[in-house]
C-alpha cells in the first residue's frame, strides 16, 4: 500500500498550502502556498495512478495530467509574480489586506 | 366546338350575359357616348335577340329530329316566331327531347355547391325570344319617349339590366340562379318605377312595389330551401345533380318518392312568391301603383318581364306544383282559387279607373290570373301560350297609351279629363290599340282568343268547372272595361288636353270650381264637369283631392321638375307620334293580330306548333347519374345529363349526343310512351327511369264551347260600348250621377274606387295596427331593456374598474413589483460585507465551501 503514503503526504501538503493562502499577508508567500496546493494535487494524481497500477490497471493518464499541471503552474507563477511586481511598484507594498479596493 | 347541339343551343348563356355587360358599359361610359348609352342598350338587346332567335331555330330543329320528322323546311320556317304554322308539322310519336343543360360551379360554401348555367328547353326558348324581342322594341320606343330626360343614361342602363335579370331567370338551370334573376328584376323595377323620384308619389310607389314583392320573396327563399333539403339526397343519388337543379326537382317531384307534405308546403311557399311577383290577390296592390314609372317601363314590366316571372316560375317547376297541389285529382286548389279571385276583382277594379295605364295594369293583373288559373288547373300549354300572346298585345297597349300621352294628351294619362276623340288625330295609334284590345278581349281570329279560350276550355275539361265559369265571367268583364277605355280614349268628344286646351289657361279661371269638386271627393262620377276642371299644374288642389288619377298627374313629366328638359313642343295640339314610337307599336299590333296562329288549336293538329316545340314530352327516361352535366369545365359541361340506355356509351365518350343517337333516342322512348291519364304525373315511373314533366291532358276543341265564350265577349263589348255612349257622350240622365243618387251604386263605386280597401287594410291595419305597435314595443325595449342593459353594463364596468384600480392594481400588482425590488435591494445590502476585497478571505470562503461540499459528498456516498 505504497500509494496511501502518497495520499497522506499530499493531504498534508494541501492543508499547509491552504493555511498559507488564508493566513499569509505576503503575496509572494500566498503564491508559494498556491504552488504547494498544486503540487499536492500532482502527488494525488500520481498516487492514484500508482493505486490503479497496483490493482493491475496500468494507466498513464495521471502522469500526463501531472506534467500539464507543472507546465501550467510555471506559467501561473510567472504571471502571478509579474502582478506582484506591478503591485509593489504602484503601492510599495505587497500586503494583501491592503489591496481591498474591490470591496463591495 | 360542340357541334352536336348546335352553337346557339350551347351558348344560349350569352343571351343574358350580353345585356348584363351592356348595363355595365352604359353605367360606366354611357354619358360619354354619342347617344348617351342608349345605343349600347339597343345593340346588346339586338345581339341577345339574334342569339335567342338562333337558339329557337336550333331548338326547333332538335325537336324535329327527336320526333323523327324529316327536315320540313329551311330557315324560312322561322320568321320572328310566326309563319311556322304554314308548314305541316306532323306530330311524331312523342320522343323525348333532351333539354340542353350546361352547368358551372358558381361558388361553394360549407359543402353546398351552387351552380350557374343554362337549361334550354321549349319553355326557356319561348321566353328568351319573347323577352329579348319585347325588350328591344321597348328600347326603341324609349328612344323617343324619354328623349331629353335628365336620367336618360340611367334609364337605359336600368332597362337593360332589367331585361338581363329576366333572361337570367328564364335561362336558370337551378333555383339559386333563378333567385338571382328574380332579385335583379326586383331591384331594377324599384329603380325604374322610381325613375322620376323627385315626386314623392313615385318614390313611394317604387318602395311599395319593392316591399310588396319582397313579402312574397320570403316564400321563394323558404320554398327553395324546403325543396333543396328534401330533394338533394334523391337527386344526388339518381341524377347526380344538386337539389337546386330545376331538372332534378322536376324528376324528384314526379318520382313518387317525394314526401307529399314537403311538396305541398314547398309549392305553397313558391306560390306565395308568385303571388307577390305576379300581382295575384292579395298582393296585387303594388302593380297599379307601379304605373308611376315611365310608360316603357310599365310596358316591359307588364308584358314579358317581372310580372310574368311568377307565372314562369310555376310553369318552370310545374311538376312540383302538379304533385304538391295534386292538380289532376282535385277540382279546387290554392292556385286556382287565388287566380279566380284575382281575375274577377282586378277586372272589376279596371272599370272605375280614370288613368288609362291603371286600366291596363288591372287588366294585366286579371290576365295573370288567367295564366295562373290555367297552370293551377293543369292547362300548362294554354297558360304558357297566354304568356306569349299576352306579351304582344299588352305591350302594344301600353306603348299606345304612352303614344297617346306623349303626343295626344299633353303627358296626361287621365282618360276622363284629357282624352277622347283621339282616333281622328292619331289613327295609327288608335288602330294598333283597337287590334290589341280585341286581342285582349279574345275576339276570334286574334291572338288572345287562341290562348284565353284554350285556358277556359281546358280548365273546364280538367274538372275545374266552377272556375271555368269564373273565367268566362272574367272574359265578359275584360271585354267591358277594354271597351270603356277605348271609348274614353279614342272616341266621343275631345276633352282637356286632347281638345288642344292649354292647361295654363284654366289655372286661375277654374280653380274655385275645381276646389269644390275636389272637396266633393268623387269627381270621377261627374264626367260632365271634368273637362273644365282640368288643372294638373296645381299640386295643392290635387293634394286636397287625393285621388290616384290626380296623384299621377302631379308626377307627370310635364311637371315643373322635368319640363325644363322637355325639348319638344308639349303644348301642341294632339298629333300622331313619331316613327320611333309607331314602328314598335305597329310591329306589336301585327303580332297581336297573328301570333295566335302559332298554336291555333281550332284548325287541327298541324297548327299546334306551340304544343310541339314548347311543351315538354312526358316520357320516362333512363336516370343517369351524369358526370358530364355537372362538370365545371365549360367544354365538357354541355352534354346531356340523362340518356337512353343504348345511347349512353356515346354520351359518355363524346360528351354530347350526336344527331343519330338523338333520333334513336326518340324512337326508343316512343316505344314505352304511356297513354294519357297514366304515366308521368299519374303513376310513379318505373325503376331506373325518371319523368321530367307530367302528362297533361288537352281538351278537344269544340266550336260550340268557343262560340259560348265568343258570345260572352261580344255581349261584353257591345254592352259596355253602349253604356259608354249613353254615359259619356249623350249624358243619359238616368246614368249620369247614378253614384250620388243610389246608395247601392254609390257604395259599390266607392268600394271599387278604394280598391276593396285593401290598401287601407295594409296601411291602417297591418302597418298601423301591427307594425306600429311592434315598432313602439321595439323602441320601448330598445330604450329600457337594451339601453338599460348597455348602460348597466357600462356602469358596472366603471365601478369594477375603479375597485380593481384601487385594490388590485395599486396594492397587489404594484405591491408585488415594489416588494421584489425591495427584497433584492435588502439582500444585496446584507451580502455586501462578504465582498471585503481581501483575497485571503475569498480563498478561505472558497476552501470552506469546498470542504463543506466534500463533507456532504462523503456523507452522501457513505
Amino acid at each position: 500500500m505504497l500509494a496511501v503514503n502518497f495520499f497522506l503526504l499530499a493531504a498534508v501538503l494541501f492543508c499547509i498550502g491552504v493555511y498559507g493562502v488564508i493566513a499569509r499577508r505576503n503575496a509572494v508567500l500566498v503564491l508559494m502556498s498556491v504552488e504547494l496546493i498544486l503540487n499536492a494535487v500532482n502527488l494525488n494524481l500520481l498516487g492514484f495512478s500508482l493505486y490503479n497500477a497496483e490493482s493491475g490497471n496500468v494507466n498513464i493518464d495521471g502522469h500526463v495530467f501531472a506534467l500539464f499541471i507543472i507546465a501550467i503552474a510555471a506559467a501561473e507563477v510567472g504571471v502571478g509574480l509579474a502582478m506582484v511586481m506591478l503591485v509593489y511598484r504602484n503601492r510599495r507594498s505587497i500586503a494583501l489586506d491592503e489591496l481591498s479596493e474591490m470591496r463591495g | 366546338m360542340l357541334a352536336a347541339n348546335g352553337w346557339f343551343l350551347d351558348n344560349a348563356w350569352l343571351i343574358p350575359l350580353i345585356p348584363a355587360i351592356g348595363f355595365a358599359v352604359i353605367i360606366l361610359f354611357g354619358k360619354r357616348l354619342p347617344m348617351q348609352g342608349s345605343e349600347v342598350g339597343l345593340a346588346t338587346m339586338a345581339a341577345s335577340l339574334v342569339i335567342a332567335a338562333g337558339t329557337a331555330f336550333q331548338w326547333m330543329q332538335r325537336v324535329d329530329e327527336a320526333t323523327g320528322e324529316e327536315e320540313a323546311a329551311g330557315p324560312i320556317r322561322y320568321l320572328a316566331g310566326m309563319g311556322r304554322s304554314l308548314t305541316v308539322a306532323a306530330e311524331g310519336e312523342g320522343g323525348f327531347v333532351e333539354p340542353v343543360i350546361r352547368s358551372w360551379t358558381w361558388w361553394e360554401s360549407g359543402g353546398f355547391e351552387f351552380g350557374i348555367g343554362q337549361h334550354i328547353d321549349g319553355l326557356a326558348v319561348m321566353a328568351l325570344l319573347l323577352v329579348a324581342f319585347i325588350s328591344l322594341l321597348v328600347q326603341i320606343f324609349s328612344l323617343e319617349y324619354v328623349r331629353g330626360d335628365r336620367r336618360y343614361t340611367h334609364f337605359f342602363a336600368a332597362l337593360t339590366l332589367f331585361s338581363a335579370g329576366m333572361l337570367v331567370m328564364v335561362l336558370a338551370e337551378n333555383m339559386v340562379q333563378l333567385l338571382l334573376g328574380w332579385e335583379i328584376m326586383g331591384l331594377c323595377s324599384f329603380m325604374l318605377i322610381g325613375h322620376w323620384w323627385e315626386e314623392e308619389d313615385n318614390a313611394r310607389a317604387a318602395l311599395k312595389a319593392f316591399l310588396t314583392v319582397r313579402v312574397g320573396d320570403i316564400g321563394l327563399l323558404v320554398g327553395i330551401a324546403v325543396l333543396y333539403f328534401s330533394a338533394n339526397p334523391w337527386t344526388q343519388e339518381n341524377l347526380g345533380v344538386s337539389g337546386f337543379s330545376i331538372r332534378g326537382l322536376s324528376a324528384w317531384a314526379l318520382s313518387g318518392e317525394a314526401s307529399s307534405t314537403v311538396l305541398l308546403w314547398g309549392s305553397v311557399a313558391l306560390f306565395i312568391a308568385c303571388i307577390g311577383k305576379s300581382g295575384q290577390f292579395p298582393l296585387h296592390t303594388w302593380l297599379p301603383d307601379a304605373m308611376a314609372g315611365p310608360t316603357p317601363v310599365s310596358s316591359l314590366l307588364h308584358s314579358s318581364t317581372m310580372v310574368v316571372a311568377g307565372v314562369f316560375l310555376v310553369a318552370r317547376l310545374y311538376p312540383v306544383f302538379w304533385e304538391g297541389f295534386s292538380i289532376p285529382d282535385v277540382s279546387v286548389n290554392f292556385i286556382v282559387v287565388i287566380a279566380a279571385i284575382t281575375i274577377v276583382i282586378s277586372a272589376l277594379l279596371a272599370f272605375v279607373q280614370t288613368d288609362i295605364k291603371k286600366v291596363l295594369a288591372y287588366s294585366t293583373v286579371s290576365q295573370l290570373g288567367y295564366m295562373m288559373l290555367g297552370l293551377g288547373a293543369g292547362a300548362w300549354l294554354p297558360a304558357v301560350f297566354h304568356i306569349f300572346t299576352h306579351a304582344f298585345f299588352k305591350c302594344c297597349l301600353f306603348l299606345c297609351a304612352g303614344s297617346v300621352s306623349h303626343s295626344g294628351s299633353h303627358h296626361s294619362f287621365d282618360m276622363k279629363r284629357d282624352m277622347g276623340g283621339l282616333a281622328k288625330k292619331m289613327p295609327i295609334t288608335a288602330g294598333a290599340w283597337i287590334v290589341s284590345t280585341l286581342a285582349l278581349a279574345g275576339v276570334f281570329p286574334l291572338s288572345g282568343f287562341f290562348s284565353k279560350d284554350e285556358i277556359i276550355d281546358n280548365v273546364g275539361h280538367n274538372g275545374y268547372e266552377v272556375f271555368m265559369y269564373v273565367a268566362l265571367f272574367g272574359a265578359f268583364l275584360t271585354a267591358g272595361y277594354m271597351a270603356r277605355a277605348t271609348y274614353l280614349t279614342f272616341f266621343g268628344e275631345p276633352r282637356g288636353a286632347a281638345a288642344g286646351e292649354r292647361h295654363e289657361e284654366h289655372a286661375d279661371l277654374h280653380a274655385p270650381a275645381y276646389a269644390m269638386a275636389g272637396a266633393h271627393g268623387d269627381d270621377a262620377g261627374l264626367p260632365d264637369t271634368a273637362p273644365t276642371e282640368d288643372d294638373p299644374a296645381d299640386p295643392v288642389l290635387h293634394g286636397a283631392d287625393a285621388t290616384p288619377g290626380a296623384a299621377r298627374e302631379v308626377g307627370d313629366p310635364d311637371d315643373a321638375v322635368v319640363d325644363t328638359q322637355d325639348h319638344h313642343d308639349s303644348h301642341a295640339s294632339p298629333h300622331e307620334s313619331g316613327k320611333l314610337i309607331l314602328v314598335p307599336v305597329c310591329i306589336l299590333a301585327f303580332l297581336a293580330l297573328v301570333s295566335g296562329f302559332t298554336n291555333a288549336v281550332p284548325f287541327g293538329e298541324e297548327w299546334e306548333d306551340f304544343k310541339k316545340y314548347v311543351e315538354p314530352i312526358p316520357a320516362e327516361v333512363e336516370a343517369a347519374p351524369a358526370e358530364s352535366g355537372t362538370e365545371p369545365e365549360p367544354e365538357a359541361g354541355a352534354a346531356t345529363s340523362a340518356g337512353i340506355v343504348m345511347a349512353r356509351s356515346d354520351t359518355r365518350v363524346e360528351g354530347s349526343a350526336s344527331d343519330e343517337t338523338q333520333a334513336a333516342r326518340g324512337e326508343s322512348a316512343a316505344a314505352d310512351e304511356p297513354a294519357s291519364s297514366e304515366g308521368c304525373g299519374f303513376t310513379d315511373p318505373a325503376a331506373g327511369t325518371v319523368c321530367y314533366f307530367p302528362a297533361v291532358d288537352h281538351a278537344e276543341f269544340k266550336w260550340s264551347k268557343a262560340a259560348q265564350s265568343l258570345v260572352i265577349v261580344a255581349v261584353g263589348l257591345v254592352a259596355s260600348w253602349l253604356i259608354c255612349i249613353q254615359l259619356y257622350t249623350k249624358r243619359n240622365r238616368r246614368l249620369v250621377g247614378l253614384t250620388e243618387r243610389s246608395t247601392l251604386a254609390g257604395g259599390v263605386y266607392r268600394f271599387l274606387w278604394n280598391k276593396y280597401y285593401l290598401d287601407h287594410l295594409y296601411e291602417k291595419v297591418i302597418v298601423h295596427g301591427v307594425a306600429h305597435p311592434i315598432a313602439r314595443a321595439a323602441y320601448w325595449v330598445n330604450q329600457r331593456v337594451i339601453d338599460g342593459a348597455v348602460n348597466g353594463a357600462g356602469l358596472t364596468g366603471k365601478v369594477v374598474g375603479r375597485w380593481v384600480y384601487r385594490n388590485i392594481d395599486q396594492r397587489v400588482v404594484d405591491g408585488a413589483v415594489n416588494a421584489s425590488g425591495l427584497v433584492s435591494s435588502e439582500t444585496g445590502h446584507a451580502l455586501q460585507p462578504i465582498q471585503s476585497g481581501k483575497v485571503n478571505q475569498y480563498g478561505a470562503l472558497l476552501f470552506a465551501a469546498a470542504a463543506v461540499f466534500a463533507i456532504v459528498l462523503v456523507i452522501a456516498n457513505a
